[in-house]
């Protein structure tokens, strides 16, 4: 077996190991792994902006979910408002403060480090600058976070909320209800803008031309 | 072909060009490399170490559902009297109050979908171990759905949450979160490490060794 040299346009499936030349990609047209399908290049340097003013656009609704009430709760003369703050804090007493800890990671830290860490890498790319100090560890770890994500759970887990309390009291939705929806579908879409490929290529390009 | 809708070719891997694939930023690199020069992350060519974390995190992962299913998930008082319900105590109750697709939702996302991660993770680990009489196919579209499932489970932690944050104040009822709780967040995370310390390399290099 044969040593070839490492190439800069030589792309290993993350998946399968595969290796591919990705030269004559079309921008924009999504390339795929030919052995295991996986998405291997999408996206060119329009897609970064996309994805930049998409994660800016999340960050500045995630203070409102913070602050905000997220839901109202009455029943007859008692009323009771709840913040994703407060959600969080709800185990915060006893042995129960672990998971106060873990639900707070899941659903307000890391959806916000992920988003200042997307920006803080690619900000300046977008605009043509070179690129900030750290850009690849920021990226980096702005990939290994994602599973750990959990906002557009969460929702899920409102609606489930909701079901419940529907016989028991009524129910209204605050300004963070809608704009914690908002980065949900938001960062849905952002997700499917870039491949880690067309990403890294970028930033190894700025990188190399500074 | 081998019908799983793959292109089932014989494509060269970066191993066998004496290249190490990165992970995280998909460049090719060269064997003597530890760190990949592009983005910094740690090179294996093959995660060697990936099958005993597998197992290790799914037995804890294994150890904390059972607590998480057997102690109380939600404690509920309502003017002196505490009531308890376990995961599957909830799932039944939203089924009699006639609230079938959430009872469904919360039933899969609860149990089905972790007890059949434990059961997806073993049978792909021990496929890796020991390469007989598995149909390779199958195996991959097992481990993309493992992989995407997984954190789904989560959504009965953050009920008892969401619950216990907005009846807290109210003189009607109050609702605490129960020690299930704990240990069913618990159990999710390690099952997430479990699947997410699984190197799908390996899998695929069984793929070839178990082609014609
Ligand atoms: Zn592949
Ligand atoms: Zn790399």
């Amino acid at each position: 077996m044969t040593s070839a040299a490492p190439r800069d346009d030589l792309v290993c499936c993350p998946v399968c190991d595969a290796l591919h030349t990705l030269d004559a990609t079309p921008e924009g047209r999504r390339a795929r792994c030919i052995r295991c399908n996986t998405v291997l290049s999408s996206g060119g340097p329009e897609a970064m902006m996309r994805v930049v003013l998409l994660a800016s656009a999340s960050l500045i609704l995630m203070t409102i979910v913070i602050f905000f009430p997220f839901l109202q709760l009455r029943q007859g003369v008692f009323t009771a408002k709840a913040s994703v703050f407060d959600t969080v804090m709800s185990f915060s007493q006893g042995v129960m403060a672990p998971l106060s800890l873990a639900v707070g990671l899941f659903i307000i830290v890391l959806p916000v480090g992920r988003l200042t860490l997307l920006i803080w890498a690619l900000g300046p790319l977008s605009f043509g600058t070179s690129p900030w100090p750290g850009a690849r560890f920021a990226l980096r770890w702005a990939e290994r976070i994602r599973p750990w994500a959990m906002a557009e759970i969460f929702m899920i887990g409102v609606a489930v909320a909701l079901v419940k309390l529907a016989d028991l009291a009524t129910l209204t939705m605050g300004p963070a209800f809608w704009s914690f929806a908002a980065i949900v579908a938001i960062t849905a879409f952002q997700d499917t803008q870039l491949s880690r490929h067309s990403i890294w290529t970028a930033l190894d390009t700025a990188r190399s031309t500074r | 072909m081998d019908g799983t809708g793959h292109g089932a070719l014989h494509a060269l891997t970066a191993r066998e060009a004496g290249l190490i694939g990165c992970r995280t930023c998909t460049r090719a690199c060269a064997p003597e490399d530890a760190l990949c020069p592009r983005c910094g992350a740690p090179l294996a060519s093959r995660d060697v170490t990936s099958l005993q974390r597998v197992w290790a995190w799914w037995l804890a992962g294994v150890l904390f559902f059972v607590p998480a299913n057997v102690w109380p998930m939600l404690i509920t008082s309502t003017v002196g009297r505490a009531q308890e319900a376990t995961i599957i105590g909830g799932v039944i109750e939203l089924w009699h109050y006639g609230a079938y697709v959430v009872a469904i939702i919360v039933f899969v996302a609860s149990i089905l979908i972790p007890v059949g991660k434990f059961i997806a993770i073993a049978y792909l680990a021990l496929a890796v171990q020991f390469p007989r009489g598995h149909r390779p196919g199958p195996l991959l579209h097992l481990f993309e759905f493992v992989e995407f499932i997984g954190r789904w489970s989560m959504i009965d932690v953050f009920v008892v949450a969401i619950l216990a944050a907005l009846v807290q104040f109210s003189l009607l009822a109050s609702i605490n979160p129960g020690l299930a709780a704990i240990c069913f967040a618990a159990s999710v995370i390690f099952t997430m490490l479990s699947a997410l310390s699984f190197d799908s390399r390996r899998l695929w290099d069984r793929i070839d060794a178990a082609a014609p």
